[in-house]
């Protein structure tokens, strides 16, 4: 088979761009007639920030699964349960669990009790200026850490998924220039779509992808399970098989936690693992692009309604993943997929072509759904990278524009025109950033981004909502040291030097062993909270009684 | 800004009412033990998974070993959960958040005028005059 596909795709492969290139464009069309219609509508702040806060519990639920569902859980997951069978999987439920610890912990409180951004909720009852810099800080790392890794992610998809060779040419463009091209593209839509259409308009890019991704994900999800007669065992068996791994393919380890022979090397390869575990169950509800999507609806029990439905359909999204990653193990083979891609991201578009090949009449059926899905990936990054621009540069403008710099003097009319400003100049930054980072492997970026979100945001989140002691001091403790502390050992980390596949190869000043921070810096953020808090007199209980019957209660909400 | 026209010891004082302390505690003796319990078990799975391989490497039935009827299993429970919670709230927290929230806009009657949306676009172009009431709030409320 595996000769047959490769012909397959040389044959079909210019229909298949075209195609791909035709139905992206569609779906720009299409978002930007929204986008455009959405600027219509934005007139105030409210509906610049958090989309008039109009959106019901499903759209709002919808648009934080495209929010959420990045590229690298698409492509990224379904790839590593091809390449690594089991692992992969492993990776996908924290990703998924994570959504429990913001519908408990964080959703509806930050609803009733904040305005626009995470640092409403932080800054509530402390000193404004230094905890919306803090707050403005944060978001900003992790929403930049997170942007570049999409866009460099979305730089090298385009040369495979158009199937730009090295040595090839694509309309008078090598590889590196379609990758550079493509990254600004991908950065210009962005801003686009932030800057014109605001809350509005990201949130209905969002629910689109995640109808176009969970559609095609379901659709190659009922071929696969066809094609095994939905007896999900021989589905495994077969995928074991062709993995060239056999039954370890269906266990934990070829990825996460490997043994070796070397048993200092096991150790930290196992504390990598729970490490890793620890900082995507804790992330999520940190990530400031999720917090803010909690604004767009109008009660707390809408947005209670909407996590409810984004767990509905993440986990199902996951699912997918599940049948996906180890269909292309068994239809598409192991070797099939490290042949185009060593890191098996095109594991779910070449399935795709396989499906398309054995189910929808050949080579153009191939073309056809290999093109669907290689567009339904674009539209996945731009959603993404979108619903960041519009978090750090809500942050920029109303935590730090109107609070710190106008001291809360800022007219509405200003502050939006600030943050259209910032999304800007943050959607430029991220551009030229990415395209310095796009040789680099900076995939370890998203997973910074998780450990960053949970060791800096959730804990002065938490202690800020629960704990009455809390204070100014105790909130830029936590933030600082939970990101310096994320942030140094990343850097010392062996992700950054001195391993073949880290970010600088070829130097080595790496000395903390794990590639996750979390497991260290999440006990540092919460426990620099708690100390920052005692050293400090300052507390208010007057202001946390608002806040707590406020959060509980939804008086007085926004 | 907030229009602060609740005064600070009306808060204080539902704070401190035996009514809102109740539904602090219902709400905290819900969330706090099941984040705990949900955290242990996704934790035990994790740990397993790291240091228990042969017993998830066990077959079930045909290819299916406990490793991967233990990830199905975190779906499940991440569903129940979810499900669960949403009940308990509707029942146990709703009912009482909005009598103190009523009782709460009641007693500082004129106070918080909700934030319509004051038109502060002050030089609205005459023809585009639609405000932003767009669609359906699933009867918010």
């Amino acid at each position: 088979m595996e000769p047959y596909f490769q012909l397959a795709a040389e044959a079909s492969s210019s229909t298949s761009r075209t195609l791909t290139i035709t139905l992206f464009l569609v779906f720009v069309a299409v978002t930007l007639g929204i986008t455009i219609w959405a600027s219509r509508q934005t007139k105030t702040a409210t509906d610049f920030y958090a989309g008039g806060r109009q959106f019901s519990g499903f759209q709002n639920g919808m648009a934080i699964g495209g929010d959420y569902m990045s590229a690298a859980s698409f492509l990224g997951i379904a790839g590593l349960i091809a390449l690594y069978g089991y692992d992969g999987f492993l990776y996908s439920i924290g990703f998924l669990v994570a959504w429990l610890v913001a519908l408990l912990l964080v959703a509806e409180f930050l609803r009733n009790s904040g305005r626009y951004t995470m640092a409403d909720v932080l800054a509530f009852r402390m000193r404004q200026r230094p905890v919306r810099t803090a707050a403005s800080v944060s978001t900003i790392v992790v929403s930049i850490f997170y942007l570049i890794a999409q866009m460099v992610g979305a730089g090298a998809l385009v040369s495979l998924l158009l199937g730009i060779k090295p040595g090839t040419t694509f309309l008078g463009m090598d590889a590196d220039t379609a990758k550079i091209a493509t990254i600004v593209l991908v950065g210009a839509l962005m801003i686009v779509y932030v800057v014109v259409g605001g809350m509005k308009g990201t949130t209905y890019v969002q629910i689109v992808k995640a109808f176009l991704l969970m559609t095609g994900a379901l659709v190659m999800t009922l071929l696969v399970l066809a094609h095994y007669k939905f007896n999900l065992s021989s589905l495994l068996g077969e995928a074991a098989s062709r993995s060239g791994k056999g039954s370890a393919f269906l266990e934990p380890g070829l990825r996460y936690g490997v043994e070796t022979a070397d048993a200092a090397k096991t150790f930290y390869s196992k504390m990598d693992l729970l490490s890793l575990g620890i900082a995507l169950v804790l992330g999520t509800a940190g990530l400031p692009h999720i917090l803010t999507r909690f604004y767009t609806v109008p009660t707390s029990r809408i947005a209670r309604k909407s996590v409810l439905w984004a767990i509905g359909i993440i986990g199902t999204f996951y699912l997918f993943t599940l049948a996906l990653g180890f269909g292309a193990a068994a239809m598409v083979g192991g070797t099939a997929i490290t042949a185009q891609d060593k890191a098996g991201n095109t594991a779910a578009p070449q399935l795709a072509q396989e499906l398309g090949i054995t189910y929808l009449g050949g080579d153009t059926g191939g073309a056809v759904l290999l093109a669907i899905i290689a567009a339904v990936a674009f539209a996945t990054i731009l959603a993404v990278v979108a619903g960041l621009t519009l978090a750090s540069s809500s942050s920029v403008a109303h935590d730090f524009y109107a609070s710190v710099i106008k001291r809360g003097q800022a007219g509405e009319r200003d502050e939006v025109r600030v943050a259209r400003i910032s999304a800007f100049v943050i959607g430029a930054i991220a551009i030229v950033l990415s395209i310095f980072a796009q040789s680099l492997n900076v995939a370890f970026l998203v997973a910074l981004a998780f450990a960053v979100a949970a060791s800096a945001n959730l804990p002065p989140i938490l202690y800020s909502l629960f704990w009455k002691r809390f204070n100014t001091s105790g909130a830029l403790w936590s933030i600082y040291g939970g990101l310096t502390s994320a942030v140094f050992l990343v850097f010392f980390s062996p992700v950054v030097s001195g391993t073949p596949t880290a970010m600088f190869p070829d130097s080595d000043w790496h000395w903390f062993p794990l590639s996750n921070p979390g497991i260290i810096s999440i006990p540092i953020g919460f426990l620099c909270g708690w100390i920052g808090t005692i050293v400090s007199k300052e507390s208010d209980a007057d202001k946390y009684a608002e806040l707590e019957v406020r959060s509980l209660t939804g008086h007085g909400a926004h | 800004m907030t229009t602060d026209a609740t005064p600070t010891d009306k808060y204080l004082e539902v704070q401190q009412s035996a009514e809102f302390a109740g539904l602090r505690r219902k709400l905290r003796n819900f969330v706090f033990p099941m984040t705990i319990a949900f955290f242990l078990w996704y934790s035990l799975y994790v740990l397993l998974s790291a240091y228990a391989r042969g017993f998830m490497s066990v077959k079930l039935v045909g290819n299916i070993n406990v490793a991967l009827l233990f990830g199905l299993l975190q779906f499940v429970s991440t569903f129940l959960i979810a499900w669960y919670y949403s009940r308990y709230a509707a029942k146990e927290l709703d009912p009482i958040a909005d009598k103190i929230g009523d009782e709460l806009a009641g007693t500082t009657v004129a106070a918080t005028p909700e934030p319509v949306e004051t038109d502060t676009t002050a030089g609205t172009t005459a023809g585009t005059t639609t405000t932003t009431a767009t669609t359906d709030p699933e009867g918010a409320k």
